[in-house]
């Protein structure tokens, strides 16, 4: 036992130096948020992440696609069937050949995925200056601190480069953004989307609600996941607990 | 009768099979009465957990493959796919991606084992040779498993790694091709790379089990590193070792359970959630962590030849290491000299894995010199050396001598029949 303990400091140690590893990248650490489905056991919040949907929705979904992501899985935020094909159809969507051989459009499904806003790369880049507004369907995932990253982000335009730093034209200073310069201009104005449920649609409240919806878009299995894993490591330690009783058992013989 | 094998089983379905084909009494001899020595600690259940990750991962692999597709253009999304509509595919998916570091976390501990308590020495110097065989099958499979998803540093890290042995004079160039099957690491490498990741777990499991039978020959090391003496020293490897390496597992599946289900990217890279891009080089092309001391080792040297020959040279130099050990005293306990040098090698080791995660710039190559410079004076200065100028502690008479601490006589009960009681 004394050599597993070793080891479970020995791991604490490595681990916690993982965390200054990525530290040391390079862009400053955003503060961290409190998140619904932040921790150990944290889940999404249903309403904000709608909330988040719709300012995807009438927002992002300009410029970003979710290609990974289709109007069905909606049903995992709490929207019900009827919405999901409503807000489905709202889009059109090319589909075919049809039996003459004719590629045509007819009204979006749920079985199909979010409809991307440029056809390809190169459209997406020739609508947005030479910037490529990248898919968010995994966007948490794939960015240093997630969501904290993306939240700051989000709320961290300025109007004006601190002073010394010369303006680059075309481009926008974001504290966060890695290299402070970023194509995106400030996407997110106090009362730019109006909420159903009265929310006041703060640039920081759309952007935790944004956040939220993205996150669960990047890990839509975190609820069933965690749920899992608590009842494996559960049975896991009385099966150690077990084990261990029956090792001590067989090894009681061995005078040493 | 001739032509049979004599079995001893009763059961007369076991017996019919046993006297056709004697697995059943090679398992009862190799596994059931196999003498153990009765001291080890817990880092001896360090093999039977690699032995359980590899079949973790062919299990998780297998089912993997069948939602797979090796192409540029569609491996990326069908990972996604698997993570997203697959049936409990992202548990799949997720315990091998964990499952790989994992395995290098048991095999690295099992290594460090091995030099700990000289497991390495004559006569287990095959054995050990063999183990290093798996570590760089291991690596070669783990590298390419990790080009299959496809993202940003899958691609990247594959271009830097192919592209070391074109380091090589002359045919460098020609080689690298030849890799890629290509002028670049596109569709081409992509398909091969999921060819052979299939293929190469099972021929670890080959040497794997040349390991093991090349343990089976000359029994397991133990922490005194000194033979047993008799039957008084070893106990059956079951129930005893079973039993513990059961708890040991329990141990470690629980660790791995809490990566897979509570943080499983913390050891892996976000951009790798980027789907590849040859024309965006990421910012830090890193390496996953369990070849980050190889890097820094590699970014260590100034030149590209020397860095290559150098970080093959680092695994390399294993397979001589029972001859580059001159002391005849296998384990640390005994050599208080060599201790302290030992942990200084650990610690290189951990150091250099923390400068392949950074920059190579600035201080961090300075460090990598170092702790390059070390990783090598231990093997070839530091331990042919000790063995001739260090004058080892007294070992002790027998296995059984330190464990009963006066020296005693074992106890008749102890080693002869624990199947049989109550």
């Amino acid at each position: 036992m004394r050599q597993l303990l070793a080891l479970a400091l020995a791991a604490a140690v490595a681990l916690s130096a993982h965390a200054s590893l990525h530290a040391a990248g390079g862009a400053p650490r955003p503060p961290a948020q409190d998140w619904s489905f932040g921790g150990l056991f944290g889940t999404f919040d249903r309403a904000s992440a709608q909330r988040g949907f719709q300012v995807y929705k009438q927002v992002c979904a300009a410029c970003h696609a979710m290609k990974q992501l289709s109007y069905r899985n909606l049903a995992d935020i709490g929207l019900s069937d009827a919405e999901i094909r409503a807000i489905a159809a709202e889009v059109m969507v090319q589909d075919g050949p049809n039996d003459d051989g004719e590629m045509f459009e007819r009204p979006g499904r749920p079985s199909d995925r979010f409809r991307s806003p440029f056809p390809n790369e190169k459209a997406a880049r020739a609508a947005n200056n030479g910037a490529y507004p990248v898919d968010l369907s995994l966007i948490i995932k794939a960015r240093p601190y997630g969501a904290d990253y993306l939240y700051a982000l989000l709320t961290g335009y300025r109007e004006e480069p601190p002073p010394g730093v010369p303006v680059m034209e075309g481009m926008h200073y974001n504290d966060w953004f890695p290299g402070h310069w970023i194509a995106m201009a400030r996407p997110l104005y106090d009362d730019q989307v109006t909420y159903a449920d009265g929310t006041p649609a703060t640039t920081e409240q759309m952007a935790r609600d944004v956040t939220t919806f993205l996150a669960w878009a990047s890990e839509p299995e975190l609820e069933e996941r965690r749920a899992m894993g608590v009842r494996v490591i559960l049975f896991l330690l009385v099966l150690a607990g077990m084990t261990y009783a029956v090792k001590r058992k067989v090894w009681a013989d061995l005078k040493h | 009768m001739v032509g049979l094998h004599k079995s001893e089983f009763k059961n007369p379905v076991v017996r019919w099979i046993d006297q056709r084909l004697p697995i059943p009494s090679l398992l009862q001899k190799e596994y059931a009465q196999f003498p153990t020595p009765k001291n080890f600690n817990y880092f001896w259940n360090f093999g039977a957990l690699a032995m359980v990750n590899l079949v973790i991962m062919i299990v998780t692999g297998v089912f993997l493959a069948m939602h797979y597709t090796p192409h540029t253009a569609h491996a990326f999304d069908s990972v996604e796919r698997i993570m997203r509509d697959v049936n409990y595919g992202w548990l799949i998916r997720y315990i091998h991606m964990n499952g790989a570091s994992m395995f290098f976390i048991v095999v690295y501990i099992h290594i460090f084992r091995g030099l700990y308590y000289g497991s390495y020495k004559a006569p287990r110097e095959l054995l050990w040779m063999l183990g290093v065989v798996i570590l760089l099958l291991l690596m070669a499979t783990a590298f390419m498993g990790y080009v299959l998803p496809w993202g940003q540093m899958s691609f990247w890290g594959a271009t830097v790694i192919t592209n070391l042995f074109s380091a090589i004079p002359i045919v460098g160039p020609d080689i690298v091709v030849w890799l890629w099957g290509g002028f670049s690491v596109d569709n081409p490498t992509l398909n091969r790379f999921f060819s052979l990741h299939y293929l190469l777990p099972f021929v670890i499991v080959g040497v794997v089990f040349l390991h093991i039978v090349a343990l089976h020959v000359t029994g397991s090391n133990n922490p005194l590193g000194i033979e047993p003496k008799g039957p008084q020293d070893t106990i059956p490897f079951h129930p005893y070792y079973t039993i513990k390496d059961t708890f040991g597992l329990c141990i470690y599946l629980i660790v791995f359970a809490f990566f897979v289900f509570f943080a499983p990217n913390y050891m892996g890279h976000p951009d790798n959630y980027i789907p590849a891009n040859p024309l965006v080089t990421p910012a830090h092309i890193v390496p996953e962590w369990y070849f980050l001391p190889f890097y820094a080792i590699l970014r260590a040297v100034p030149d590209k030849l020397g860095g290559v020959l150098l970080m093959f040279g680092s695994i390399l130099i294993l397979f001589v290491l029972p001859w580059l050990d001159t002391s005849p005293v296998r384990s640390m306990r005994f050599r208080p000299l060599a201790r302290p040098f030992f942990w200084m090698f650990a610690i290189s080791c951990v150091v250099l894995g923390y400068c392949g995660a950074m920059p190579a710039e600035g201080i961090w190559v300075t460090i990598s010199r170092v702790g390059t410079a070390y990783y090598f004076m231990y093997f070839l200065v530091i331990l042919p050396l000790l063995g001739k100028l260090e004058r080892p502690l007294k070992l002790p008479e027998s296995i059984s001598a330190p464990v009963l601490r006066g020296g005693g006589p074992v106890p008749a009960a102890a080693a002869a029949k624990p199947m049989e009681k109550a």
